[in-house]
């Protein structure tokens, strides 16, 4: 058993490894949003976001005003349905654990269900695209995407568009099944989205879970993976890139409850501009019976302006000394100077060399993005924010 | 035929506290097909000297002047001085991640030279450089000196400094950290360079041993923020004989 831990120096926040006084395991969860207290912005899942830029999403007060509109592009292979709150199937990759996700689930309408049906290999990417209810409207949502035994396929969530919107997303991933799925938040400025993804491995499953953040206003994207069974696989990548005002948060949870299963989480972020905030916040629980667990976490900050702000809180609770690995590192840093000079040194103009630097940064991430169209879309994004500062 | 004229540079480096001043009039004509070494001992500046002409941020020129062919390279940027013909191979060079090397020093050719190289000609020019440094192939792909020893920083430096071709080559301790065999290597390539471009180099050095490889045509004592002492080969077998201490009193000596 190792157990590594790292700690580069920080020069936006500290960033800390924290052990919480109750355990992450323990946390409340419920499908029914009387449940939950309104949070007031101090309690641990909450004091890192703009509690007034919700909306209302958190105290009741946001009514369903608007709905997002849902399309598909989907594989042959794949069904797509909608389907009523009735179904016996939504809620079974897990429970909303903050408030505004028991909100989304205690008010949306109609639910999207992606199927990919057992022992079948979808020829290619099931693209779903929701577009926002709309500047000045709210709307509540609910994702399932199955992915039955031994199936495998790709799904792309894109969210575009402006408004408000609080969903729950879920993940149902049989034995054997190998999914790969990219949730892009691609919002207008004025978009609010808090979204709870819930991650659900079967026995010997294979998941690569893709966040992709660059716009909106406020976004919350709280991804929690669990195992229904030994043998998981969970690879958790996350991408975003915060502009002058913008608040990112990103909160995983990966929940080891079963044994000789595998997590890798790896997040990297740019920021740029005045008040442009990320968060990121990785809890990894290995419960007693999680034998034989390997994971390790990381998440990098490119801080490339002043007045950009990042938090970082690796927190890892380990309950069983029989485990094959544990790690985790976080590390915020400014835009290195000495790279700059080193490729300016050789010629290369300023703003080149800026963007070979932010694209090296992301570079690990993009490469292990194996959708060629959604790589080139992200590639031509991040070209895009660089252009935005004038970099 | 080119020159580079260093006059009266006065330069320091730039903390939280101010600038604090390390060269303090420095006086150095090169010309293309001169090799000088400076040598010195540790704090003596040397490096500052090859930062404040390259341009690096944390260091600021007070001072004085760094003509390029009667042109001041110093109210140039750091990447028009490349352009211009200079070339800084680092004590130190810098990891840059997620960049490979072949992206790297393709994007630095097409900068220095003003046109993108032919693909075909320039896969043959990196493949024969990187062959006469003993650099194997892999590299290419690989991240900007990242998890590169000491010794394939440097002549990764050497491979930059043949495919960049500049007219003046500043080479920053390049034999620091370096075993016989690779002192040897990086050598022969600045050996090489040197016979078949018209080029003047800038040879800083601590230690006398890489002059056994790389002849130089004029040796400078470098010590207290200035050169103290001017002469030829002999004088770097004076100093391997008795060392910098005579030069660092003379050093003393001037500054008080």
């Amino acid at each position: 058993m190792t157990v590594t831990e790292e700690n580069t120096a920080n020069t936006a926040s500290a960033a800390e490894a924290v052990v919480p006084a109750t355990s992450r395991g323990e946390r409340f969860s419920s499908y029914d949003v009387e449940a939950f207290e309104v949070p007031g912005g101090r309690e641990e899942n909450w004091r890192f976001t703009p509690m007034k830029r919700l909306r209302g999403l958190h105290d009741g007060s946001a009514a369903a005003t608007g709905e997002v509109k849902v399309d598909a592009e989907a594989a042959p292979e794949v069904r797509v349905e909608t389907v009523g709150r009735d179904d016996a199937r939504l809620g079974e990759a897990g429970t909303p654990s903050d408030r505004v996700a028991a909100q989304a689930y205690s008010a949306f309408t109609g639910a999207t269900l992606v199927t990919v049906p057992k022992e079948t290999k979808a020829s290619k990417p099931t693209v779903v695209r929701i577009t926002g209810p709309g500047e000045g409207r709210t709307a509540f949502g609910h994702v399932q995407v199955r992915a039955e035994r031994f199936a495998e396929a790709a799904i792309v969530l894109d969210h575009v568009g402006s408004g408000t919107y609080a969903d729950n997303v879920e993940f149902v991933i049989g034995d054997g099944a190998q999914l790969t799925v990219v949730s892009v938040q691609d919002w207008a400025d004025d978009a609010v989205h808090v979204s709870e993804q819930h991650l659900r491995l079967g026995r010997d499953a294979t998941l690569k879970h893709i966040v992709v953040t660059l716009g909106g206003d406020l976004v919350r994207v709280s991804p929690t993976a669990t195992f229904a069974g030994p043998g998981g696989d969970v690879d958790m990548l996350g991408l975003y890139f915060a502009d002058t005002g913008q608040h990112q948060e990103h909160r995983l949870f990966v929940d080891h409850e079963a044994p000789h299963c595998k997590s890798n989480v790896l997040y990297k972020g740019a920021l740029q501009g005045d008040g442009a905030h990320a968060v990121w916040i990785g809890d990894v629980l290995i419960r007693a019976a999680a034998e034989g667990t390997e994971t390790f976490e990381l998440n990098r900050n490119l801080v490339l302006t002043e007045g950009a702000r990042a938090d970082s809180v690796p927190n890892l609770e380990i309950e069983t000394g029989e485990i094959e690995g544990a790690g985790h590192a976080s590390a915020t840093g400014r835009f290195d100077d000495e790279q700059l000079f080193y490729l300016q040194s050789r010629g290369i103009a300023e703003e080149q060399a800026r963007r070979l630097v932010v694209r090296g940064f992301f570079h690990e991430i993009l490469m292990r993005i194996d959708i060629p169209e959604v790589r080139e879309r992200l590639e031509n994004a991040i070209e895009a924010e660089l252009q935005a500062i004038g970099a | 035929m080119a020159t580079l004229e260093i006059k009266d540079l006065h330069a320091g480096v730039v903390t939280d506290e101010g600038s604090k001043e390390i060269l303090k009039g420095v006086n150095l004509t090169i010309r293309s097909g001169e090799t000088h070494a400076i040598m010195g001992p540790n704090g003596s500046g040397k490096s500052t000297l090859s930062y404040a002409i390259a341009g690096h941020p944390k260091y600021e020129v007070t001072s004085g002047e760094v003509l390029l062919d009667g042109e001041n390279v110093l109210d140039m940027g750091v990447d028009e001085r490349a352009r211009a013909g200079l070339f800084l191979a680092m004590q130190y060079p810098v990891e840059v991640p997620g960049v490979s090397m072949s992206n790297f020093l393709r994007s630095a050719a097409t900068a220095v030279r003003g046109e993108a190289p032919k693909l075909r000609h320039w896969v043959k020019e990196v493949k024969d450089e990187m062959a006469k440094l003993d650099i194997s192939a892999e590299f290419a792909e690989r991240s900007v000196n990242e998890g590169f020893s000491g010794g394939e920083k440097k002549r990764h430096e050497i491979l930059q400094l043949a495919l960049l071709r500049p007219k003046f080559a500043i080479l920053d301790e390049t034999d620091s950290g370096l075993d016989v065999d690779a002192l040897r290597v990086v050598s022969e390539g600045v050996n090489e360079y040197t016979a078949n471009n018209d080029v003047g180099v800038m040879l800083i050095t601590h230690y006398t041993r890489i002059l056994k490889h790389i002849h130089p045509d004029y040796v400078h004592v470098f010590a207290g923020g200035r050169i103290v002492e001017s002469g030829g080969k002999e004088l770097a077998d004076d100093l391997e004989e008795n060392g910098y201490v005579a030069y660092i009193e003379k050093a003393d000596a001037a500054a008080v």
